[in-house]
């Protein structure tokens, strides 16, 4: 491991210095290959984040792919019907590691404006891991440019080995999810426990 | 020790496969050091639209389809070849422009044939 101050010198001096670690994280955060889905209206905005006027390529993630085999990164832009659940779920699964979500919009977050709608999942991350949250109804392109960016940072500071790397280089952590069933009232099971649990109430007696 | 005139393309195609294998190599070296492959039921499935796939891709189909292929090829074909007929009519020679008349005919043959099959008659 090289000190700071001499990698501060040698970097003044035209010699730039690295590890493998920041290598790594230094590629992955620059290759965020968004898979090319949309839910409901976030995903215009999602649409207008990728043309020139807000240009989400500037930040390498403009390759939107229409396989989950060759992207890492699902935006999850829009209202979650119960109906879709399992199809994302099992998208996410296909993806190859290491993989990213951001929830885009209050629909994605807990069913916004939508949450007493029978039909509507509260909330994606109820199912899967989700890295960053944006709110709005729709956020603006600005705003999913942000969640971009939070994404890279927290990418940058992901350690390649120890207990607290992620989940894609520790292989006791599972690489699927399980995908909901249609149930009798509601999805089977409601969310997944490993993932997401209700918070505890608690009532004023 | 010599080198033939051509000897430098050996070095390059060398050097074109080193080129593209090192990538993989390195990829496949770093999954065994770091990042361990998890293959999974949904994960190898081979259909990649959310959906789960019902049965298998060998289904018969009717081979009454045969009857409407050769429908559209009369009228295709037809198409495909009359509006040239029809813009250089002037210019042609009474041997081409009999050779056409005959090549209307085997197509008109074709829906005379379909007549008689009762393809048309509502069933």
């Amino acid at each position: 491991m090289i000190e700071e101050g001499l990698r501060n010198e040698l970097s003044r001096q035209g010699v730039v210095t690295t590890t493998l670690e920041e290598l790594y994280n230094w590629g992955r955060k620059n290759s965020l290959w968004p898979l090319q889905f949309g839910l409901a209206c976030c995903a215009i905005e999602m649409i207008a984040a990728s043309m020139a006027r807000f240009d989400i390529a500037r930040f390498g993630a403009e390759v939107f792919r229409p396989s989950p085999r060759q992207a890492d990164l699902m935006i999850v832009a829009g209202t979650v019907t119960k109906k879709m659940a399992p199809q994302i779920v099992r998208l996410y699964n296909q993806m190859p590691e290491p993989k990213y979500v951001i929830a885009m919009g209050v629909c994605a977050i807990s069913g916004g404006p939508f949450k007493e709608g029978y039909n509507v999942l509260k909330g994606i991350d109820r199912y899967l891991p989700v890295d960053v949250h944006i709110p709005g109804c729709p956020p603006r392109p600005e705003a999913l440019l942000h969640a971009l960016i939070t994404l890279q940072k927290k990418i940058e500071n992901q350690r390649l080995t120890g207990p607290d790397r992620p989940r894609h280089l520790d292989g006791e952590a599972p690489g699927e999810f399980p995908v909901p069933d249609y149930g009798e009232h509601d999805l089977a099971p409601p969310n997944n426990p490993a993932v997401w649990q209700p918070p505890p109430m608690t009532r004023d007696e | 020790m010599s080198f033939g005139p051509y000897s430098f393309l050996a070095l390059f195609a060398l050097a074109g496969v080193v080129f593209a294998l090192a990538p993989l190599a390195m990829a496949w070296l770093w999954a065994r050091a770091y990042s361990p492959r998890k293959p999974g039921r949904v994960k190898n499935a081979n259909y990649e639209c959310g959906l789960e796939s019902k049965a298998t891709g060998w289904v018969q189909f009717q081979t009454q389809y045969y009857l409407y292929g050769i429908v559209f090829l009369i009228f295709d074909v037809e198409t495909v070849f009359l509006l040239p007929f029809a813009a250089a009519f002037k210019g042609l020679s009474t041997g081409a422009c009999a050779a056409m008349l005959v090549f209307i005919l085997l197509l008109a043959e074709g829906l005379v044939w379909l007549c008689a099959k009762g393809v048309w008659a509502r069933k």
